[in-house]
């Protein structure tokens, strides 16, 4: 086993198991707290395809930013321990069938996609800050622009709905 | 053996450095804390430490003693785990944040194991955002202290913390845009080199004379980010008892202590390196006498300290302060000398560069004793009102005048 794999495999397992304690833990903080641990588990797997870049923003943005907002309105409601309700009929009959299925149907497209795609992944396409920008600011520039516009838009919404009630 | 040591040499290498580092950003810790109290207490006519040791220079020691030794009550009713994570996740980010400073241009004048060893530890492709990357994760360990400490005034710190980083980071990143515009790369060392494209110029070549507004964007914000005066609401003592680390004693709270003071460290290298120059001398590269500056300085300071020793009022500070002061002159001596011309050369970078690092850190003592405290709107309006406008209308005038005129 390469270093490498080693390193993907604990990564791997760091991803998923903090996605599990995302769900399993009671309190929203320590699910926030679990949340953070995917998304630098993610980084560091960016990190291991050579995209250096994706794998910093990838902290910052979603590790720093989001997730200190997250946590600030966790802190700021001061939200308990969650309680137990009863679940839901529909969840106890199908969810664990779905789920199956879900993680058959990716399984078998990540088994059937091609050698090309892999290697893509592999020769590290997005490794250059430079090739991201050129891509995201040339060859995608309206799709990003018209992006932004949507962002913008939702903020806006945001603060009309927030503005309502002193009004 | 030998093998063994030559095989793993760039390995063995790092993990020596990086303990060295640890040590010594420790130990200027520790004096930091010396020296704030001196520079604050002279500030305001008073004399600050000077019981323990000659010139209080032990106190440091005294506090770590006293942090260690202190008892370490949990209180009732706190949420176990992220109490003890916080202060650790505070200050083993902070740490790991000086590991991507790199200390000097070039590596020692000897080899070991054939390997050429550079000042600074990971010299990253992405050195810049990398740091940022560890400082948007460091406002956890305030946040989570301030949370799980079950207690109001903590609560209050830890919200106040994560609304002012959440604020001031989009300041802090855009402010840097204009730097890396004009280096092209994320790279430190890269940074630093752009600035050396014209060595006549010296001082005047350095960022922040087209940056200006992006410095002091970048200064401001990054003040705020490490929660120090005038932007220490977190902890606002005379509002919040002690802000996020009220419940927190002994070691645990040494060591949300120790994270501050490192990032304040590393916010003075990030400052000179960003837009002083790093490790660049201020003079013109014609200007070769000006190597001798650092025995310049250090041997009349050593002489000082001897002529100050020999009349210290303790037997003990009598036999210690011309000692240091004996050291400090030989070390000046030994760098004017003709035959060690290379050490001369090679102590040049880490003297500019720490120098400058002195310097801010001796803005941040300067600011804590004359600046009053912000109030919380007026932290708000300003980081976003005037900060975030500021440093985004930088980085549009520098990318115009970069396409009208280029990078140099």
């Amino acid at each position: 086993m390469t270093p490498q794999l080693a390193i993907f495999f604990v990564l791997a397992a760091l991803a998923v198991l903090g996605a599990l304690n995302l769900i399993i833990q009671r309190h929203p903080i320590h699910s926030a707290l679990s949340l953070i641990v995917v998304m630098i588990a993610l980084a560091g797997l960016y990190l291991l395809m050579g995209s250096e870049f994706v794998a910093a923003v990838q902290i910052i943005v979603y590790g720093g930013a989001i997730m200190v907002l997250f946590v600030f309105v966790i802190m700021l409601l001061n939200a308990g321990v969650e309680e137990r309700t009863n679940v839901s009929k529909l969840a106890g009959v199908a969810g664990i069938p779905l789920a199956v299925a879900l993680l058959g149907f990716l399984a078998a497209a990540i088994a059937r996609s091609n050698e090309s795609a892999q290697a893509g992944v592999e020769a590290g396409t997005l490794a250059n800050t430079k090739e991201i920008s050129t891509m995201l600011f040339k060859d995608f520039v309206y799709p990003f622009e018209l992006t932004s516009f949507l962002i913008l838009v939702a903020i806006l919404g945001a603060i009309v709905l927030a503005q309502r009630e002193k009004s | 053996m030998n093998s063994f040591l030559a095989a793993n040499a760039s390995l063995i290498i790092a993990f020596v450095k990086i303990a060295l580092l640890l040590f010594i950003v420790l130990t200027v810790n520790a004096y930091l804390t010396w020296f704030e109290r001196k520079v604050v207490a002279h500030m305001q006519s008073r004399w600050g430490p000077h019981r323990v040791g000659p010139h209080g220079l032990l106190q440091p020691l005294a506090d770590g003693a006293k942090f260690l030794l202190k008892e370490d009550p949990t209180p009732a009713g706190v949420d176990k785990f992220t109490y003890f994570l916080a202060p650790l996740m505070a200050l083993a980010l902070a740490l790991t944040s000086i590991a991507i400073i790199p200390f000097g241009p070039d590596p020692l004048p000897w080899t070991v194991w054939g390997q050429k060893v550079y000042l600074g530890i990971a010299d990253l492709n992405i050195g810049i955002l990398a740091l940022f990357a560890i400082t948007a994760l460091s406002v956890y360990g305030v946040a989570l202290a301030g949370w799980s400490s079950n207690s109001k005034y903590p609560l209050l710190g830890g919200l106040r913390s994560s609304a002012q980083m959440v604020s001031y980071e989009l300041a802090l990143t855009m402010s840097v845009v204009g730097v890396l515009l004009l280096a092209g790369s994320f790279n430190l060392r890269d940074i630093i080199n752009a600035q050396a494209h014209h060595p006549e110029r010296g001082i005047f070549g350095w960022n922040v004379w087209p940056q200006i507004l992006g410095f002091f964007c970048f200064f401001v914000a990054a003040v705020a980010e490490t929660n120090r005066v005038p932007f220490d609401l977190p902890e606002a003592e005379s509002e919040l008892v002690a802000g996020f680390h009220t419940e927190y004693a002994s070691f645990k709270f040494a060591m949300f202590f120790i994270a501050e003071y490192t990032s304040m460290i590393t916010v003075s290298c990030l400052c000179t390196i960003m837009f002083f120059g790093g490790w660049l001398s201020p003079f013109p590269a014609s200007w070769t006498f000006a190597h001798y500056l650092p025995s310049v300085i250090l041997i009349p300071f050593g002489l000082w300290v001897i002529w100050d020793g020999i009349r210290y009022e303790t037997i003990f500070g009598r036999l210690v302060l011309p000692g240091i002061g004996t050291v400090l002159t030989v070390i000046g001596i030994a760098l004017a000398i003709p035959q060690l011309q290379f050490v001369n050369e090679f102590v040049q970078g880490p003297f500019w560069l720490l120098g400058k690092i002195f310097v801010f850190l001796f803005v941040y003592v300067w600011m804590r004793g004359t600046l009053p405290r912000f109030r919380y709107d007026q932290l708000m309006s300003f980081g976003w009102k005037l900060l975030l406008p500021v440093s985004i209308a930088n980085v549009v005038i520098t990318a115009f005048a970069i396409l009208m005129w280029g990078a140099r």
